[in-house]
């Protein structure tokens, strides 16, 4: 941001005035991310620095939180039950997410308005509400304390995010492909996988990965769906927040986080591609 | 020449007319596009709206008493509240009590009278106990005598209120009402009025916090807007971590950053701002659960933000500023008009996200730091007073539809934007 020559030397003060606000709300926005990144290396069972971490003595460091993570059989089912939840929430979330997009973006869809409104219903509706609605049915159903009812539940509240981005992409999709592979004697499952997929699979993934993040850090329905057997990751930190919060926890976060540094790195070049592929940008 | 007298009046070849042959092929399309929503649309049906129907339905949904005490309720429909009931429905009341004692319901009756009126619990539990002694009428007397809360009339509308099936009486407890025996709407006995002040409270915290997100997150989204966007896209991502990274993680690094021997207080005191005695508590209580939700939905501030301000065109400043207008006036009277639909946007974003917050509050709100949402949580799992917690649900949706109707009319849904 270049400054015009005009600007007196108010203007020079205001600016760097603007900038160092900026930075402290930067700060505000990162910093307790990064805070817990070192503070999880702690040799000692407490949750700030010691003087010895100041200094940097190798002996204030420690793996043993990591270690804690490994040698707890709580948190390794918590893991599991976390990925199967996420992946079968994910899968079925993005094929039945992305089918629908495929018809909605149709311009003969009837009712369109209405069954979008009901379609990314559970992403509007409070989670305290979907998890209580959720928890008397599902009860009555026999799905409560599974991980199939946990698998529905996530899958429902990952759809709309899929709905969304394939949505959102098929905006720019050219239809005239389509009837030129039509044209060209290709039958419809044909022009889909060799024509349209190709295409939109950039945001079927990014739909995707926001349906896996959404099943991976959900916690109020677990809380109320799952038992003892089905917890996962986030609902097991927040049995340790509650209980006895250890250094453990901090430990998993600073996984997570590089977990999220992951994902976020992905739906970026997913992106970027996608823009790329679209002609919305050079490449 | 027969061809083209058919296209003439509109007739293909297999002597159909086009228009029909138009409809139908439309509908068919329509049929398709249809038959693609439809396998979705009745998951989400059934996992989703179903539960949730089953939830409102529930907020007026009362079946225990009439089930429990189905004699004594018959026996009160003709009472017209005036007087004391006749005997019918005392001996009514006096046999289903035993009988309820004797196949241990009593207690399920007994929490559920006592939900509407304070220390029915204790009056049905006593009662049961010493009509085991009673064998015969008139129970009226011997009733009374047991306890002279029998001889009061509320008592007994109490029941008669709580025995319909159907019934508004969690929705008037959520905004601290209920009926007096007369079937009139008043206002609760002050020692059980708390909903009112959570309502109010969840309201306040939500403002508090979009007011919050838009002061920090203006500034920062102008700075994204007008950077090169090499430089605008690094620091998108101190946006963009925070919003990927789970909320349980950025909860609990609040918690060590804020507890009275966390990160902050230790620098303050080693600064030596603070006393090592004056520690700050700054969590587990309001100002914890303010802190925590700001950063946690700054995010949803700034990215609607950043893409109305993207659009801007900065040469509309400078115009102003060639014809005379001082840099100030200039940004508030040209540019921050501009920015208005991203504001609008943001704001009824982290509104809504708000005002339905569960997992902040309940972590580090501690006893004043809670919300609406948590009382619901708290009517599911601990009291068990469904009823209640459905109706507050109830309420707290219909709000959250409004505010979302007022954002798609704003906003539109077809431009909301993830990431």
């Amino acid at each position: 941001m270049a400054l015009p020559p005009y600007i007196g030397p108010l203007g020079h003060a205001w600016h760097y005035l603007f900038l160092t606000i900026c930075a402290a709300v930067f700060l505000f926005l990162i910093a307790p991310i990064l805070v817990i990144v070192p503070l999880s290396f702690n040799a000692e069972p407490y949750f700030t620095f010691s003087q010895d971490m100041l200094a940097l003595k190798p002996d204030a460091y420690s793996l043993r939180w990591y270690q804690d993570i490994i040698d707890n059989r709580q948190w390794l089912q918590s893991a599991k039950n976390s990925i199967i939840i996420a992946v079968f929430a994910t899968s079925l979330a993005t094929i039945l997410g992305t089918v629908a997009a495929l018809g909605l973006s149709r311009s003969y869809m009837p009712f369109r308005r209405v069954t979008m409104a009901v379609l990314i219903s559970p992403m509007i509706v409070p989670i305290i509400i979907s998890a209580a609605g959720m928890f008397f049915f599902y009860s009555k159903l026999g799905l409560a304390q599974t991980l199939p009812g946990l698998i529905l539940a996530h899958t429902a509240l990952g759809t709309p995010f899929v709905v969304i981005t394939v949505t959102a992409t098929l905006v720019g999709f050219d239809q005239t492909l389509v009837r030129a592979a039509a044209g060209l004697g290709a039958p419809p499952s044909r022009t889909f996988f060799k024509i349209t997929m190709p295409l939109i699979l950039p945001g079927v993934i990014s739909g995707g990965l926001f349906a896996f993040i959404t099943s991976f850090d959900e916690v109020v329905v677990v809380f109320f769906l799952a038992g003892f057997e089905q917890r996962t990751i986030p609902r097991q930190m927040w049995a340790g927040i509650r209980e006895q919060i250890s250094p453990t926890i901090l430990a998993v976060a600073t996984l997570l986080v590089f977990f999220s540094i992951m994902l976020l790195t992905a739906i970026e070049l997913l992106r970027r591609r996608n823009e790329r592929m679209r002609g919305l940008s050079p490449g | 020449m027969a061809i083209a007298d058919a296209t003439v009046q509109g007739i293909t070849v297999d002597g159909v007319p086009l228009k029909d042959k138009l409809r139908r092929a439309t509908r068919t399309s329509r049929v398709r596009a249809f038959l693609l929503v439809t396998p979705l649309l009745l998951f989400i049906t059934v996992s989703f709206v179903l539960p949730i129907a089953d939830m409102l339905f529930r907020s007026v949904d009362n079946p225990r008493i009439s089930s429990l005490l189905p004699e004594t309720v018959a026996a009160l429909e003709q009472w017209d509240g005036k007087k004391l009931p006749d005997e019918a429905a005392f001996a009514a009341l006096a046999k289903e009590l035993k009988l309820r004692r004797e196949d241990r319901n009593l207690g399920k009756a007994a929490t559920r009278l006592n939900y509407e009126r304070g220390g029915m619990r204790s009056l049905i539990t006593k009662s049961a106990r010493k009509l085991k002694r009673v064998e015969r009428g008139p129970y009226k007397e011997a009733m009374v005598e047991i306890d002279e809360k029998w001889g009061q009339r509320e008592t007994w509308a109490a029941i008669k209120l709580i025995g319909k099936r159907y019934t508004l009486v969690h929705y008037l407890a959520g905004v601290d009402r209920r009926f007096d025996a007369d079937g009139n709407v008043v206002t609760q006995p002050e020692v059980r009025r708390i909903y009112i002040t959570i309502w109010g409270r969840t309201l306040w915290v939500s403002l508090l916090v979009t007011a919050f997100c838009l002061l920090l997150g203006y500034p920062i989204a102008y700075l994204l807007a007008t950077l090169p966007l090499r430089q605008s896209n690094l620091l998108m991502i101190m946006v963009l971590l925070p919003f990927w990274t789970s909320l349980l993680v950025r909860t609990t690094t609040w918690i060590v950053l804020l507890q009275s021997n966390g990160v902050i207080n230790d620098i303050l005191v080693w600064v030596g701002i603070l006393s090592d005695e004056g520690r700050i508590r700054m969590i587990y209580n309001m100002t914890g659960t303010l802190i925590a939700m700001t950063q946690i939905l700054l995010p949803f501030m700034v990215l609607p933000l950043y893409s109305v301000m993207k659009t801007i065109s900065p040469s509309s400043m400078r115009a102003a500023q060639s014809l005379g207008a001082n840099p100030f006036t200039a940004f508030v009277r040209i540019y921050m008009p501009q920015t208005v639909p991203g504001v609008g946007a943001g704001s009824l974003l982290v509104f809504i996200v708000s005002v339905g917050y569960y997992i902040t509050p309940a972590l580090v709100g501690g006893s004043t730091g809670q919300l609406i949402s948590n009382f619901i949580a708290y009517h599911m799992k601990s009291s068990l007073n469904w009823g209640l917690a459905a109706a507050l649900g109830a309420i707290l949706l219909a709000g959250v539809l409004a505010i979302y109707w007022l954002y798609d009319r704003v906003v539109g849904i077809d431009n909301m934007k993830l990431g």
